[in-house]
């Protein structure tokens, strides 16, 4: 699995990497630069939340996981899901490493896609933000679609994967 | 420099308790300690390569010709070129949101706006890039192809309970 993902994104990297050295020397190491400098940014909060979940791992057992967010748990796993996705403020990034290690812990597919997409789609915390920009009702109204199409999304996820 | 300590602080702190752990031969702290180098190789084995990509995206596609073609009269061409250009930007949604207000008012339409977003928050190339080395292809493919027709029909949705003239405000920082 590990070394797939090299293999692949290695792959991908360096053929874009090849392309835009022929045709743009300048731009393309302002591309590396600008590059590097987003996976500087956020190097530190992905070390954070990585040592997070190993500690967190540690304390809760798979039998846990698997009760709560697992093939059983129906609709009271997709409430979870969607409420500590709506709340939180996890990066979208770093919420992947967290999801696949639920999963491999037991979570069944449709409730990370809830748990993702209302991650990344809905924001309590952000909400204020968004009112500036939007409109009380505008804001509103975005996060309560986007919230039932997450559980729409989880339905259908579960239901192909 | 401080700053840099700042942002270190978990890692440093995580790094003195491993080391410790190991000199005391603290169990719990081994098997935490190993968790985290499994996270670790999985992650550097191809987020990196994943930046080099998006950073090479950024000089090559002009973001700015894609912002004008995104208006009322838009039509289909108009949910495709925003959708496109939500897919290449990066960070997290409340970044997204001054976008938003610049697309206002260059004159996109309210349900461009919107599903730009929705395309925004859920089919970011460098996001797609890292759920498909967490979660499988298979599943970032299912998860996009169900996303995509809800918030356009988001976007309409949006359209008709806020009105055509809405516009997204400035927001001094």
């Amino acid at each position: 699995m590990v070394f797939n993902n090299t293999f692949i994104f290695g792959l991908l990297t360096g053929i874009s990497l090849l392309i835009s050295l022929i045709l743009d020397k300048d731009k393309t190491f302002l591309g590396l630069k600008k590059g590097g400098k987003m996976f500087f940014n956020i190097f530190h909060p992905f070390l954070n939340i990585l040592i997070l979940i190993s500690i967190v791992l540690f304390f809760i057992p798979d039998s846990v996981i698997v009760h709560y967010l697992g093939a059983n748990s129906g609709w009271s796993g997709f409430g979870i899901a969607a409420c500590i996705g709506s709340i939180t403020l996890i990066p979208g990034f770093i919420s992947y490493p967290l999801a696949a290690t639920l999963l491999k812990q037991g979570a069944t597919y449709s409730v990370i896609a809830v748990f993702i997409t209302t991650l990344i789609m809905v924001g309590v915390v952000t909400m204020p933000l968004e009112i500036k920009y939007f409109g009380k009702k505008a804001a509103i109204t975005r996060n309560i679609l986007n919230l039932i199409a997450a559980v729409i999304i989880g339905i259908f996820v579960g239901w192909l994967m | 420099m401080k700053k840099y300590l700042k942002n270190y602080t978990w890692v440093i702190l995580f790094v003195l308790f491993s080391v410790s752990s190991y000199l005391m031969g603290f169990k719990p702290g081994l098997s935490i300690y190993s968790n985290f180098t499994e996270f670790f190789i999985e992650m550097i084995s191809f987020v990196p390569f994943l930046f080099i990509i998006i950073g090479l995206f950024d000089v090559w596609v002009p973001k700015e010709i894609l912002e004008k073609h995104v208006g009322k009269e838009s039509g289909v061409k108009g949910i495709f070129i925003v959708i496109l250009l939500a897919m290449l930007q990066a960070g997290p949604l409340y970044g997204a949101f001054p976008v938003a207000y610049i697309l206002s008012k260059k004159g996109a339409s309210v349900r461009n706006i919107f599903i730009y977003l929705g395309a925004f928050s859920s089919m970011k190339l460098p996001m797609l890039g890292i759920e498909i080395g967490y979660l499988g292809i298979k599943f970032t493919v299912v998860r996009t192809l169900i996303s995509l027709p809800l918030f356009i029909l988001i976007g309409y949705l949006m359209e008709k309970i806020v009105g055509s003239d809405f516009k997204v405000e400035e927001v001094k920082a």
